[in-house]
């Protein structure tokens, strides 16, 4: 019995890391909100220039975090990693292609003999900022909308449709939210440019720009959490693991997790108080409210998708092949090597928060963007 | 047993992953040596307080961001397309081989990501000491990714630590010291870092010589060629060291694929190594499918018996050897390890319909046999070899795994030799006045690339058609989508994968020529 335990037990722990890391990634999708705005929120080609580099000096640490995301998702849960990315193959191909192009656009864009043109590199950070959020948010999306696919004996997946992951595209509640992601990101990578650059010009624009996007976001978002409170759910029988349809499945996972709830509310209301500061007392600090906001509802949301006796990655196809953390998890082995290994995790947090500091210490001018010897 | 439309969508997802690894293997050896070289210059900086060092070690590091980048944006399809692609196999194995991948990006890519923003960006803004330090942070990073991808690609060569779970219906990881310090993880990592190492040495000499021949920046350049000569040296003596050690495991573990390399059809004592050599079809009638015989070779006396058994009376078992079996050296036939296989198999199929019948006493009676020892060891470990069509298909193509093991081997010593010559000259203070030199250490640089892409063709190559060694083949491991998909996101790999190498390339020539900026420049 205290085998199974501590099996549960890492099971879940996993799912709390793996949470953690989804939510760092939202948050960090900043660098692609703003990448969204790079034609039309700057004024002028130094705004331009501003607005690349603020981002630039970060970019890695969202790719990184997407990296580490797939890769905590493959050793803790790799059942998930083998019927999602096998399964739903065009979603997480569209997915990674947005982020390959991403990848040289900041480095390439400004160095002369780049073949290309900055245009089509522009366009690279374009297409990642607008296409990034929006694919992985409804790819979430399906954590609560199921997938067409089941699994045989060997647990291999095999996808119900020719459409491989883009039918998740036909349906409102995905799109709601990765509508809602993609204008989050948006929202935190304004705030991310008030904070970091230091242009009075840039800073108005972006401020006007908030308010819309911040109403934008608001409306998906409530779209997609109304429908899917009064949504039925994937529950999972907690003795038998089999999946049935339960009427209001999420609300009462919100009800019956109450921790969950309060940080959920707390998650929205800190957001909404990011951006009332920035809109209202023009202050510069928006983005830690936002951000810590952002990781605490995106978390609470993860928390909804995986615990309380609910299937994670269910099949509307076949209910049975559905995916529980406890069916899609690694052996206790595993996790519990893994679990030694996430010890390391807050040492890595306190140098990258160390790396930053030092990084961001003085805001981005015009000025520094003529002199500094390596500007994107 | 394996459909036609089945070999076509394994042939192409084949071709996709060996697209996008050998694209991603252009740009990673540079970083895992150039990020150590650039150290090194910075750490002369520092300590005289010279700025030429400064101007020279941010000219290496303008290339470098170039070809970490593009690195960066080649390698994030990978880890994915274990999912996308290969999803049998990341079920199968997934319990052990998803672990590194995962300490990867905790250990290695967070530090790499994190420390080159202060590498690029940090030099008006942080110490020089901590400046340093975040430079040699990510030189460890670099290499430490390497290492963590490394023991998952050496997993899948030698699969140790793990115990097949038939309830689940994969393998889980037991033992995860005996995965990490797996021998072939150890050689695979020091070779491929040792090689990268030499690679970026190389890359450094040539690009040092074009400024000597076209008489600009000599004291930069005389001592970039210095700091690679040294480090090349130290590099090559590794490679060297690693290779052999590489051979004898693989001999070992994957005796097929060594044989393939060195084209050694028919077993014997004193066997030879061979130097070099020209493949034909052979006039034999038996054997293996298209045997191949030696139309011209030059070789080493018993070297090859000397080099795995440490005799020359050792015996070193042929191709046909390993497929038709040697009962004299208790090599079993593959046809042998067929029947074993498809034991297992069915022992398993056994075992999911007496849980489907609820016969909980079958099922537990099978269970134990599964972790019996004697089950393990006769039957389990050759699983894969259910899959299998005819015996004949655990030989990877010959011909492939011995000109690319020659090719790599004799560019190897040519490089040792360029690496010597440089210092020789270095010392006798003569290096600009040997133009034919210079030359042939710029032209060194593409002949790197070979040598170092025909290591990986190898290694992969060489081991079909194991996905994972003896326990499954590629076909068994491949993700059920239509083929056409997988063509059509191979032709988009292709295309975008061309013009992002294109546009570095030019970059990169462009960034050379226009060369290291001035002192006031930088400031």
């Amino acid at each position: 019995m205290t085998t199974m335990i501590s099996y549960l037990f890492l099971q879940s722990y996993w799912w709390v890391i793996v949470s953690l890391l989804g939510s760092l990634l939202v948050f960090l999708m900043f660098v692609q909100g703003g990448q969204s705005m790079i034609f039309s929120l700057p004024g002028s080609e130094m705004h331009k220039t501003m607005l690349v580099n603020a981002l630039g000096r970060k970019w890695e640490f969202t790719f990184t975090t997407l990296v580490t995301f797939g890769g905590a998702f493959f050793a803790a849960f790799p059942l998930f990693y083998a019927t999602s990315f096998g399964g739903a193959y065009w979603v997480w191909i569209a997915i990674l292609f947005s982020f390959i192009v991403q990848a040289i656009a900041y480095e390439f864009r400004s160095k002369p003999a780049n073949v290309l043109g900055k245009k089509t590199f522009d366009i690279f950070l374009l297409i990642n900022g607008a296409l990034g959020p929006f694919l992985i948010g409804t790819a979430v999306g399906t954590f609560f909308t199921g997938s067409q696919f089941s699994l045989n004996d060997m647990n291999n997946v095999q996808w119900a449709n020719g459409w491989h992951g883009l039918e998740a595209l036909l349906n409102g509640r995905n799109i709601a939210l990765g509508l809602a992601v993609l204008f989050l990101a948006r929202v935190n990578g304004l705030l991310y440019i008030i904070n970091s650059v230091d242009d009075p010009d840039l800073t108005a624009r972006s401020v006007k720009k908030l308010i819309i996007n911040s109403v934008s976001f608001l409306v998906f978002f409530l779209f997609f959490l109304f429908t899917l409170l009064l949504s039925e759910g994937y529950a999972a029988d907690k003795e038998t693991g089999q999946v049935v349809m339960e009427k209001y499945k999420y609300l009462h996972n919100l009800i019956q997790m109450p921790a969950v709830l309060i940080l959920f509310l707390a998650g929205v209301l800190v957001v909404l108080y990011g951006i009332g500061i920035t809109i209202s007392r023009n202050s510069r600090k928006g983005i830690w409210f936002a951000g810590a906001g952002t990781v605490l509802a995106v978390f609470s949301l993860f928390m909804v998708a995986g615990f309380n006796g609910t299937s994670f990655y269910p099949s509307s196809y076949d209910l049975p092949s559905s995916l529980t953390i406890y069916k899609a998890s690694s052996s206790q082995f595993t996790l519990k090597t893994m679990m030694y290994v996430s010890f390391i995790i807050p040492f890595v947090v306190a140098y990258i928060w160390y790396a930053w500091k030092s990084i961001n210490r003085k805001r981005i001018t015009a000025d520094e963007m003529k002199e500094e010897g390596h500007v994107y | 047993m394996i459909e036609n439309a089945d070999i076509v969508l394994t042939d192409w997802s084949r071709a996709q992953f060996a697209l996008t690894a050998m694209y991603h293997w252009i740009f990673v050896p540079l970083t895992l040596g150039l990020s150590f070289i650039i150290a090194i210059m910075e750490t002369i900086f520092v300590r005289t307080g010279n700025g030429e060092w400064k101007r020279m070690t941010k000219f290496w590091m303008t290339l470098f961001g170039i070809n970490f980048a593009i690195g960066v944006a080649t390698g994030i399809i990978l880890e994915f397309e274990f999912g996308t692609n290969w999803s049998n196999y990341s079920w199968f194995v997934g319990d052990i081989f998803g672990a590194p991948l995962a300490i990867e990006g905790i250990l290695a890519f967070f530090l790499e990501s994190t420390f080159i923003a202060v590498m690029f960006f940090g030099w008006n803004k942080v110490s020089r000491k901590f400046h340093l330090a975040s430079s040699w942070l990510v030189a460890l990073g670099a290499n430490l990714s390497a290492l963590w991808i490394l023991v998952a690609n050496a997993w899948m060569q030698n699969p140790v630590g793990m115990a097949f779970n038939p309830d689940t219906a994969r393998n889980e990881m037991t033992n995860f010291w005996a995965v990490l310090f797996n021998p072939v993880a150890v050689d695979k990592f020091l070779h491929t870092i040792s090689s990268g190492f030499l690679l970026a040495s190389l890359f450094v000499l040539g690009i040092s010589s074009w400024f000597l021949l076209k008489k600009r920046e000599e004291w930069l350049a005389k001592r970039s060629m210095l700091i690679a000569g040294i480090f090349g040296l130290f590099s090559s003596l590794l490679v060297i060291f690693t290779g052999d050690t590489s051979a004898r495991t693989l001999a070992e573990v994957q005796p097929v694929k060594f044989a393939a390399f060195e084209a050694h059809y028919n077993g014997k004592r004193n066997a030879g190594l061979v130097a070099l050599g020209f493949l034909k079809n052979s006039e034999k009638e038996s054997g293996a499918p298209e045997e191949k015989d030696f139309a011209f070779r030059i070789e080493i006396p018993g070297l090859l018996s000397l080099m795995t058994g440490g005799s020359r009376e050792a015996f070193v078992p042929g191709i046909n050897d390993l497929v038709y079996g040697l009962p004299d050296s208790s090599i079993l036939a593959v046809a042998e390890k067929m029947k074993r296989g498809k034991v297992a198999m069915n022992l398993l199929n056994q075992y999911k319909e007496a849980k489907r019948q609820n016969d909980l006493v079958k099922a537990e009676t099978i269970r134990n046999t599964f972790q019996e020892k004697n089950f393990v060891n006769d039957y389990f470990r050759y699983f894969g070899y259910a899959f299998l069509d005819k015996p004949e298909d655990v030989v990877p193509n010959v011909p492939v795994a011995f000109y690319t093991f020659h090719l790599m081997v004799m560019l190897g010593f040519l490089f040792i030799l360029i690496i010597c010559i440089a210092l020789y000259l270095l010392w006798k203070g003569t290096i600009t006045k040997n133009r034919w030199f210079l030359r042939a250490a710029l032209f060194s640089i593409p002949l790197a690339y070979i040598a170092s892409e025909s290591g990986w063709v190898l290694a992969e190559m060489g081991r079909q058609p194991w996905i994972i060694q003896d326990l499954m083949p590629v076909s068994a491991a491949v993700s059920q989508i239509s083929p056409g998909a997988v063509m059509t996101t191979f032709i988009l790999f292709a295309v975008l994968f061309t013009a992002l190498l294109i546009a570095e390339i030019s970059i990169m020539i462009r960034q050379i020529k226009t060369g290291p900026k001035s002192q006031e420049a930088q400031l």
